[in-house]
């Protein structure tokens, strides 16, 4: 299971699948102030929610890129003969887009947060945030991606799918920028039920996928 | 080394195998024909666990390796360390040792540094069989091994199951094509 994490690690960046999600949502960020105008206090008060709403359009990026390949190429297939259960097959997966895309994603939110004027406080909340917020994220995005794995449009289908359950995590981890520290908890909370629920739907989804 | 009993398989609807029984002995090997959407593909997916079949039950003995339609190896990567990925899944003691006596063994020991995008598709093929035969499992499932393979490499496959089965192993291969397996019982759709 090792050799599947590192793997699946190593395919999170390949191809520029880190460099990807930095720019997509540092332009996020910076449309903000363009729509919102050039006025510094305001910026400063919006900024976390600005951060946290670009985190989730950027989480969308890589969902098409976590399952489909590999029910495409038969990955899927010889690990089932392999007898890997497939929701252990998707809590690695989970696990791996964890490390490919938290880490890029919480050195992208400091530069946005410069570009947005935010504090040094407000800053590390919002950190805080990314940080428990981002496993709940990653396993949103695998149990997506299982789900819209083979579908014919798959990019917009996984928008819909994604988007309105990510709402909590939206919600109490802009919510913990001023809510501080039981504002966090809230947020770990509903990370972890989507980091407990999501592997036994991926998996469910990956089984129904090789059938 | 693997059995079913009164096997029903269907796809989409519609039904492709009823009641078939089967059986291969250590040692022996069965070959699956039959025209194009006759239901050989599903056979054999059933027969690897991959698809409940509608009735009927299938019993395996030991370690299986799985050929299918896809190569399943990363395109990115390096032939050698793609298939070394699997080699460590399967058994992680020796795992490059077995893969470069495996790509040897079907002819692609020279291209072990290519990335996969770059190989033909009777290359692909022959990486396939390397990622089996590195496998050392006691059952080989083969669908359509022999596609896209030139005479000599047909040859080799050849060679290679004579030499599986000759150390107790047992396979199933499915082919539209004349494919040699002295003794091998035939099941035709």
């Amino acid at each position: 299971m090792i050799a599947l994490f590192r793997r699946d690690v190593r395919r999170g960046y390949a191809g520029g699948g880190a460099t990807l999600v930095i720019a997509f949502f540092l332009l996020v960020a910076v449309l903000f102030p363009f729509a919102i105008g050039p006025d510094a206090t305001l910026l400063a008060r919006v900024g976390g929610g600005v951060i946290w709403a670009a985190a989730l359009l950027a989480a969308l990026l890589p969902v098409e890129r976590l399952v489909q390949p590999d029910l495409e190429a038969g990955v899927l297939d010889q690990l089932t003969v392999r007898g890997v259960s497939p929701a252990m097959v998707a809590a690695v997966k989970i696990a791996a887009h964890w490390c490919a895309f938290a880490p890029p994603l919480m050195l992208a939110a400091v530069i946005a947060a410069g570009l947005l004027d935010l504090s040094a406080e407000r800053l590390l909340l919002v950190e805080a945030g990314l940080l428990l917020g981002t496993p709940g994220l990653a396993a949103l995005a695998v149990a997506t991606g299982a789900l819209v794995a083979g579908l014919r449009g798959a990019g917009a289908v996984a928008g819909l799918v994604m988007l309105p359950l990510a709402v909590p995590l939206l919600i109490f981890g802009a919510g913990a920028i001023e809510g501080g520290a039981s504002g966090l908890k809230l947020l770990a909370a509903v990370s972890l039920v989507l980091v407990a629920g999501a592997p036994v739907v991926a998996g469910a989804a990956m089984r129904a996928g090789v059938e | 080394m693997l059995s079913a009993q009164g096997l029903t398989v269907a796809r989409g609807g519609r039904l492709l195998i009823e009641a078939l029984d089967l059986a291969v002995p250590r040692g022996g090997a069965l070959l699956v024909r039959g025209p194009n959407g006759a239901g050989k593909s599903s056979l054999l997916r059933v027969l690897a666990g991959l698809l409940p079949p509608v009735a009927g039950a299938v019993t395996r003995e030991g370690t299986l390796a799985w050929m299918g339609e896809a190569t399943a190896l990363d395109s990115e990567r390096r032939l050698g360390a793609a298939l070394r990925f699997w080699a460590t899944l399967d058994r992680a003691a020796g795992a490059a040792l077995r893969v470069s006596a495996a790509l040897a063994a079907v002819g692609l020991d020279e291209l072990d540094d290519v990335p996969v995008r770059l190989l033909s598709t009777g290359q692909r093929r022959r990486a396939a069989l390397a990622r089996v035969v590195a496998a050392g499992a006691d059952l080989w499932l083969l669908d359509e091994p022999a596609s896209g393979l030139d005479a000599a490499a047909v040859a080799r496959l050849e060679a290679l199951i004579d030499g599986h089965r000759g150390g107790g192993g047992a396979v199933v291969v499915t082919t539209h094509q004349p494919l040699a397996l002295p003794d091998a019982a035939t099941v035709t759709l």
